[in-house]
């Protein structure tokens, strides 16, 4: 017997995989030439790019960009072909805020940093509903940071002094928030560590605050308004123990309605006589450009969601009034174009309501629009209800829930997860149709792109508009279209 | 008992409707601004500079309009109106005054109820083709593709033009002027028919404008103006005057050069006088003050000015005045006499 084995009795070293098939070789024959067809698909398809790439490259990166007028781009391009990027040196300001005052009429200041305080404001007010990844404190160094910028636009020595202080707490607030790792932080609150209040306050506080910076006024009308909420709240909160919970919410919302009706305005000047905080007052004509469009569009997408919610379950509720009601709203609506409200808005409702009223026209089109959103967001929440098996209403009921609660708990946290897609679609699809307010005479983004051609100067110029447009509208909605994905990913539980 | 409600809430807004239309100058005093409707956008009569100041030929109206009741010419709202919306932004007095290179016709006088307090340019409709085409007259353009703006009165003047003389056409129709451009300079029509003043301008921003032509046939009477509600003939009034004041101010020689020199003090012409305040008390009969004329030729100097500096022929869109030429050039412009 020989001791010869043929069994292996060590593993051999593991080799390299062959060059053909790691790296950039590997993945090109695994997914570039897996074939005869696909191979000759991706040579086709590379020179269509290049040909594309090739007439869109020179075209795009064109030394025009100081030029002040299309024939001062067509002297530099010298005959060849290339955008004129000067249009958009010269407005893209105005693009971007409109007409809002940029200090150069006389007299007047430079008021942009309100609009710009706003949106940075806005990330601030939805990160915590967007997002629960991030840090109560990091939400605070965020807020503090945009508050210094607002302080720092203010200007003057107070102003400067605030810039520093709330800079120096967003400092501390971040030191504290990255010296410390969540595990221990969740100790240290587990042992009752005091915590920063929580940011959604500001949330709430943030539909408030953006009216009064972009319209400007005294800021006790729109603390004001605010209050009408709390009043209502403390009023059914005392009353529902007292008088039921039925009864509490409708005087509740007569209170309300009763304060802001009467009380706001006696309110607001006692209160400017005490403390006069104002800004200079912008009418809603000064809104244009994306400024406009974002007004429109978050206000339409914030308001439309929660209406649409409730329109949703009114069509599915077995009460015969509110159900005929919210068919009714869907369907009128949903059987109307956007543009016939707009044009309702913009005419038919100056014509009905009494001469030298001033209904402001940014107001009756968010309106329209907000309308127009809700009810096709009301069709998207009611797929998510009927694509929720009939099971889960029951356990709800089994569990002795009662209908909000039910709705709160069980219901709405699944439906909504299931029509993320269809709600985010409609987010999108409102945000581009803002840009018809341009044809009731609004000067959006394409509005303005006509009046920017009508300048002698750039009349002609019309990829470089459009093209500018067209990007900046994709950035916002691919960001929304990347969250709705995101937001599925962290929501899946299960039905995987 | 509703419909009675209904109806005496819609007698309440009449009558309101009523008694503020009676009174435009005093809501525009009282408001310090004035609302003026322009276009959204259109080359040399009314466009936004990079500041968003309004800036143009119709811009140029309502800032005499505005410097002659309020004293500052810079006292206006524009109004950016698009051609849907413009009759209802005047007639439920969102704007107090229409200065939007608007056609003068009987059923908009009429039938819409408002007032053409006159006319500040005198437009019609005309023809772009290439050179190379050959065409020098549009009777020539037979089987022709034509762009053509649909909605609007160009397309029913063209049809016309074309059956009268017995010759075909093949329409593209296009949304807006950008459109039409585009559609042009890539061969889509053989020619552009618009409004001369907007194929001027239009003109004037290709590549090479020599390359293409004009034709000689205007095929419809465009006179454009601005106009205001029915039942306030005195606001009327204010605007129909303006505007004279800056045609006769060209007529008479006042121009924002010397208008400081010939309003110090009475002169040896009676009506020169007489606009400027120094004599009579023209401004009091309108419900103003002496110097209102004064201050809309300051506003922007008289008709002539106005028109050189936007549309004139050392502009870009180098229109001739033609038709726009004082009478005594053989134009049409004419003023009814200040006295």
């Amino acid at each position: 017997m020989s001791d010869m084995s043929y069994v292996r009795s060590e593993m051999l070293p593991e080799r390299t995989p062959p060059a053909s098939s790691v790296g950039f070789v590997g993945w090109a024959r695994a997914n570039l030439f897996n074939g005869i067809v696909n191979s000759i698909l991706t040579i086709v398809s590379l020179v269509l790019i290049f040909l594309v790439l090739a007439a869109l490259l020179p075209w795009l990166f064109s030394p025009t960009w100081n030029s002040g007028s299309l024939n001062e781009c067509r002297d530099i391009l010298n005959g060849h072909e290339g955008a004129c990027w000067g249009v958009i040196n010269e407005r893209w300001e105005q693009l971007l805020y409109g007409f809002y005052p940029n200090g150069s009429e006389a007299g007047s200041i430079d008021q942009r940093w309100r609009p710009n305080l706003a949106f940075l404001l806005l990330f601030v007010a939805v990160i915590p509903v967007l997002f629960n990844m991030i840090s109560r404190r990091m939400n605070w160094v965020l807020l503090l940071v945009a508050l210094a910028y607002g302080a720092y636009a203010i200007g003057g020595t107070l102003g400067m002094i605030a810039v520093v202080v709330l800079l120096a707490a967003a400092v501390f607030v971040g030191y504290k928030a990255f010296s410390s790792d969540k595990a221990t932080r969740a100790a240290e609150i587990e042992a009752g560590a005091k915590r920063l209040p929580n940011p959604l306050i500001f949330t709430a506080i943030f539909p408030f605050l953006v009216p009064f910076l972009l319209w400007g006024g005294s800021i006790w009308v729109f603390v004001g308004a605010a209050l009408g909420f709390v009043l209502a709240g403390l009023a059914y909160r005392y009353l529902s123990t007292v008088v039921g919970s039925l009864a509490g919410m409708i005087i509740s919302v007569l209170v309300a309605i009763v304060w802001w009706l009467f009380m706001i305005g006696p309110f607001a000047s006692a209160m400017d006589a005490i403390l006069p905080i104002a800004l200079e007052q912008i009418e809603s004509r000064k809104f244009g450009g994306f400024m406009l469009s974002i007004t429109i569009g978050v206000v339409a997408i914030g308001i439309s969601l929660p209406i649409g919610i409730v329109l949703a379950l009114g069509r599915q509720s077995d009460l015969l009034i509110v159900k005929a009601l919210s068919v009714g709203f869907i369907e009128f609506i949903r059987g109307v174009p956007l543009i016939t409200l707009l044009f309702v808005a913009s005419t038919l409702l100056n014509i009905f309501l009494p001469p030298g009223t001033n209904f402001d026209i940014i107001l009756r089109v968010l309106i329209m629009v907000t309308l127009f959103a809700a009810a096709y967001m009301a069709e998207v929440v009611r797929g998510g209800l009927a694509a929720l098996p009939k099971g889960q209403y029951e356990a709800a009921d089994a569990l002795g829930l009662d209908y909000w609660k039910a709705q709160r708990l069980i219901i709405m946290p699944q439906a909504l997860k299931i029509s993320i897609p269809g709600i985010v679609s409609t987010f999108i699809g409102v945000f581009k149709d803002t840009v018809l307010v341009s044809i009731i005479g609004l000067l959006d983004p394409l509005g303005l792109s006509n009046a920017i051609r009508a300048d002698q100067a750039w009349n002609g110029v019309v990829w470089e508009l459009y093209g500018f447009i067209a990007f900046m509208f994709f950035v916002f909605c691919f960001s929304m279209s990347r969250y709705s994905m995101y937001l599925e990913r962290r929501l899946r539980t299960g039905h995987k | 008992m509703k419909k009675t409600v209904f109806l005496g809430a819609l007698t309440v807004a009449g009558l309101a409707a009523g008694a503020s239309a009676a009174a435009t100058l005093d809501d525009v005093k009282a408001r310090g601004k004035l609302n003026c409707g322009v276009t959204t956008g259109l080359v040399g009569f009314a466009a936004p500079d990079a500041n968003g100041n309004w800036e143009g030929f119709d811009v140029g109206v309502c800032r005499a309009v505005a410097a002659a009741v309020l004293g500052d010419a810079n006292a206006v709202e524009f109004v950016p109106t698009t051609g849907k919306t413009r009759f209802t932004a005047l007639a439920s007095g969102e704007v107090d005054l229409l200065a939007r290179n608007t056609t003068w016709t009987l059923s908009r006088d009429v039938d819409l109820k408002f007032t053409f307090v006159g006319v500040n340019y005198y437009d019609g409709q005309g023809f772009m083709v290439n050179k190379d085409m050959g065409v020098s007259s549009a009777k020539e353009l037979d089987g022709a593709t034509v762009c053509i703006q649909t909605g609007t009165t160009t397309e029913l003047n063209l049809a016309d033009f074309f059956r009268a003389n017995n010759i075909s056409y093949e329409p593209v129709p296009i949304e807006t002027n950008a459109e039409g451009q585009q559609q042009y300079l890539a061969g889509a029509c053989d020619t552009y028919t618009t409004d001369a003043s907007g194929l001027a301008a239009t003109r004037a921003t290709f590549e090479d404008p020599s390359a293409h032509v004009v034709l000689p046939e205007i095929i419809s009477k465009e006179p454009l103006g601005p106009l205001v509600r029915h039942g306030d003939n005195e606001w009327g009034d204010i605007v129909r005057w303006t505007l004279n004041a800056l045609i006769s101010a060209e007529e008479l020689g006042i121009t924002s050069a010397n208008i400081g020199e010939l309003s110090a003090a009475p002169g040896d012409n009676p009506e020169i006088n007489r606009i400027l305040g120094t004599e009579g008390n023209l401004g009091e009969m309108l419900g103003l003050d002496a110097e209102w004329a004064k201050r809309a030729i300051m506003a922007g100097g008289n008709y002539g000015e106005v028109f050189a500096k936007n549309i004139g022929e050392e502009t870009p869109i180098a229109l001739a005045r033609g038709l726009n030429a004082q009478w005594q050039d053989g134009g049409l412009i004419y003023s009814p006499p200040f006295r």
